[in-house]
């Protein structure tokens, strides 16, 4: 499960001669058996849940949904080479290795390094436990074909089809600044310290290869990726992602989450594709709409969750019954669950992995508020896309939402023991 | 200026110790070299004449007679004009002294300091291949005190270059020649801005002298460059809190210009000063610490509020930290050469960046016609310098 690299003099320049290596990871000293508690890949994670990093899939996807999120997208430094960006892969996966574990980002950490030299890790998670961290390391678009068309890292053929630019959706009001990246790092966690220490960390070894674009901290899960996980609510007040893919559900996951053998190039086979949309909630006017109207957006009863054909939260939505009145159906065509549902758009299915998001607020004294949308899929093309297009030309929603940032990601399957994310990618 | 400068001396002895820091010392006893080239320096008041431009690398001993009526000093300097190579100070009207130092094939730039204040007279010179490697010599310990030596001569030649500078300054900007005082503004303050480190190390001179407005604690009077500039670009109500700027009468700018003089004449004092030294670490630590003053005031364009001159500031605080990576670039190569590699071509891009919106020659834009992407763009390639140039020290020591 340990990532036995090292970084390279670049990720933390103070490592030199301090022989940091396969050795030391290797043999795992330094992990407290508090600070390193095995945690299954599924069930309620806790403070002293720990992911391995390394695996055949990237942790952080079907993972039980964690607290808290700090999701950053990166640019790749204009001159980097791609053995630059390869080295900054292997530095991202050695941290990584380490902080899942709870370790700091190096063997000399925070304070065990020179007194003459800035710490290698920044230390505010010293004494933290791993808290369920998990770290998802993804390749946007502009990775292989660049803005203005240019190859930068001879990746342009290796593109898989899948990773589509996304379209404009009706109604998108996109902020450039909170959108695209080349590369992106998802840091899920129970303790937002531990989330933050971790992109803050992976963002200092970038420095000089590639630099923050946007980043966005989420306070709240708003959907549950395994089975024993209560459904959480959004800021709207809803259950939120009641008919979500979960991690035992193997067949959906397996049909609608994991790229398989021969679905594009064989270095996503066991990958996934992650959209994140950054979606603006108008609360105020939200909070003043009747508890009728909000259910009838929605298409579920705001206590209990069931949908308003009936029956209980869990109860499968029948868009074919009527209103008790008999005046049309009970679940509206136009809202939010008729539109997304599975069955609107040929079985497909997206794990949804959202946070809540309050960034202040406006200059209008509004709170900044939302939801910061991630879903995780097999292809795009089938199963974001259209749900999406049908969501934006008509879900009674839209009159509450603003959809203000936009991304996708391809995912790469886990790193191999002693491997890196991205490896086949570069091979 | 920032509110919290890196610190220039180290209170634990041991990085001293481990230095064996014994204070300036000459990089070669004068005159003692068997078969140095040999050049003679004649310089009186506005003249200093070089026997040759031109010698082969190798020892070179410069004699220099002063035939001039004040003291002068004679400094060979790297190219780029500000990096001392070695210098002879305090020659006497009348007489002659020599200097001799192993320098590689390259281009340098030679100076007479008549009066031992302000740029002198310089001028270009070159030394060709000979066909022997010159090799630093000596130890750590000694090629560390000749970097911090040469480091102190840096320091002494940029603020007696300040002097002057800001006199001329201060005539236009007291005798009400204020286009001439906001062309002079950012380029004097370049000599200030190349060693701020050093400058801010005399505890009550920065803030008199370079305060912003900002920085002044309620009940403590603003003085200094700031305040200056303020009145040189008086902003209108809307930008300055709502408050009508009031100019400054004729008799507060001679007061603040005053000021101004006596500050930089005591920050001269202090570097001239017998006693003066710089500790390798406090040049080591400039280095980032002059790039930490990029990061926390001129990418935010608050260091020049009014003026907008940060690219000035900028270039100048890179020019600072470039010296004093170089002063000890010879001595980190041997111990972490892969440092010093990352260091070269973070420094190099940066300084292409920089390049590409002008010169301190040529002028730089209003920092207020940067666009977002063009400030990021910066402040990402100065984080990238930052985070090896801020390992200089432990390198040094290791």
């Amino acid at each position: 499960m340990t990532d036995e690299r090292g970084l390279s003099r670049r990720g933390l320049l103070g490592l030199l001669g301090t022989g940091v290596g396969a050795g030391v990871l290797g043999a795992g000293v330094g992990i407290g058996a508090d600070r390193a508690v095995q945690a299954h890949a599924t069930g309620t994670s806790g403070a002293s849940a720990s992911y391995p990093f390394a695996g055949r899939h990237q942790s952080g996807i079907t993972t039980a949904a964690q607290d808290r999120l700090h999701f950053a997208a990166f640019d790749v430094a204009a001159g980097t080479t791609r053995d630059d960006l390869v080295e900054l892969l292997q530095d991202w996966s050695a941290a990584a290795a380490r902080l899942t574990r709870g370790l700091d980002v190096s063997e000399a950490g925070a304070v065990g390094g020179s007194p003459l030299a800035p710490p290698d890790d920044t230390g505010e998670a010293l004494g933290l436990p791993a808290a369920g961290l998990t770290i998802t390391i993804g390749f946007g678009p502009t990775l292989f074909t660049a803005a203005d068309g240019t190859d930068r890292f001879g990746l342009a053929d290796r593109r898989p089809a899948a990773l589509v630019d996304l379209p404009h959706f009706s109604g998108d009001q996109l902020v450039d600044a909170q959108s695209g990246g080349d590369l992106c790092v998802q840091a899920c966690s129970d303790d937002p310290q531990v989330a933050v220490h971790a992109v803050r960390n992976l963002s200092r070894i970038a420095f000089g290869r590639a630099s923050l674009r946007w980043s966005q901290l989420g306070f709240g899960r708003t959907s549950s990726t395994t089975r024993g996980q209560s459904t959480p609510r959004n800021l709207f007040g809803f259950k939120d992602g009641t008919a979500n893919v979960r991690a035992e559900d193997t067949a959906a996951v397996a049909a609608g989450v994991w790229a398989a053998a021969g679905d594009g190039p064989g270095w996503m086979t066991d990958g996934s594709y992650l959209v994140a949309r950054k979606i603006r909630m108008t609360i105020e006017t939200w909070d003043h709409a009747s508890l009728q109207e909000q259910q009838t957006v929605i298409g579920r009863d705001k206590g209990e969750g069931a949908p308003l054909s009936g029956g209980t939260e869990s109860t499968a939505p029948d868009f074919a019954a009527t209103s008790a009145d008999g005046s049309g159906p009970a679940i509206a065509v136009d809202s939010h669950v008729a539109l997304a549902h599975p069955d609107h758009h040929g079985g497909a299915t997206l794990l949804r992995r959202g946070y809540n998001f309050v960034d202040g607020n406006d200059d209008l004294g509004r709170l900044a508020a939302g939801l910061f949308f991630i879903a995780y899929q097999r292809d795009p093309r089938t199963q974001f896309v259209p749900i999406q297009t049908a969501l934006a030309r008509s879900d009674r929603m839209n009159e509450y939402v603003k959809h203000v940032g936009s991304a996708i990601f391809a995912v790469p399957p886990g790193a191999r023991d002693g491997g890196w994310v991205g490896e086949g990618l570069f091979a | 200026m920032t509110a919290r400068p890196r610190p220039l001396a180290l209170g634990a002895g041991a990085l001293l110790a481990a230095l064996a820091l014994t204070g300036c010392v000459a990089n070669a006893p004068a005159g003692s070299t068997a078969g140095a080239t040999t050049v003679a320096v004649e310089g009186n008041g506005d003249a200093c004449t070089v026997s040759t431009t031109s010698v082969p690398s190798g020892p070179v001993t410069f004699t220099m007679t002063n035939a001039g009526t004040d003291a002068t000093e004679f400094e060979l300097l790297a190219s780029d004009g500000l990096r001392i190579v070695s210098e002879k100070e305090n020659i006497g009207p009348g007489t002659t002294a020599s200097l001799t130092v192993a320098v590689p094939a390259g281009d340098y730039v030679t100076a007479c300091i008549p009066g031992l204040v302000g740029q002198g007279v310089r001028a270009p010179f070159t030394v060709t291949d000979s066909g022997t490697a010159v090799e630093p010599t000596g130890s750590d310990a000694e090629r560390i005190d000749a970097a911090a030596a040469a480091y102190v001569g840096y320091v002494r030649d940029q603020v007696g270059q300040l002097v002057p500078a800001t006199q001329e300054f201060l005539d236009a900007y007291t005798t009400g020649d204020d286009a001439r005082a906001r062309e002079l503004y950012p380029t004097t303050r370049a000599f200030y801005e190349r060693i701020e480190p050093v400058a801010e190390s005399f505890g009550d001179l920065d803030p008199k002298i370079d305060f912003r407005e900002a920085d002044v604690e309620e009940g403590t009077e603003w003085t200094g460059w700031h305040r200056i500039e303020k009145d040189l670009w008086q902003p209108d109500a809307a930008d300055d809190g709502g408050a009508t700027y009031v100019p400054l009468t004729a008799d507060e700018r001679a007061r603040y210009a005053a000021q101004l003089t006596s500050d930089t004449a005591e920050l001269h004092d202090a570097v001239t000063a017998d006693d003066f030294t710089v500790g390798i670490d406090a040049i080591s630590n400039g280095a980032v610490g002059l790039m930490d003053e990029v990061a926390t005031g001129k990418i935010t364009g608050e260091e020049e509020i009014w003026s907008h001159t940060d690219l000035w500031d900028f270039q100048a605080n890179l020019e600072g930290a470039r010296v004093a990576y170089e002063g000890v670039r010879d001595v980190v190569v041997e111990k972490d050469p892969d440092l010093v590699d990352d260091v070269d071509a973070r420094l190099g891009s940066l300084e292409t960046l920089l390049a590409s919106y002008g010169s301190l020659e040529s002028g730089f834009p209003s920092y207020t016609d940067l666009t977002d992407a063009d400030k990021k763009s910066l402040s990402d390639a100065v984080n990238a310098l930052s985070e090896p140039l801020s390992r200089l020290t432990s390198a040094l020591v290791s």
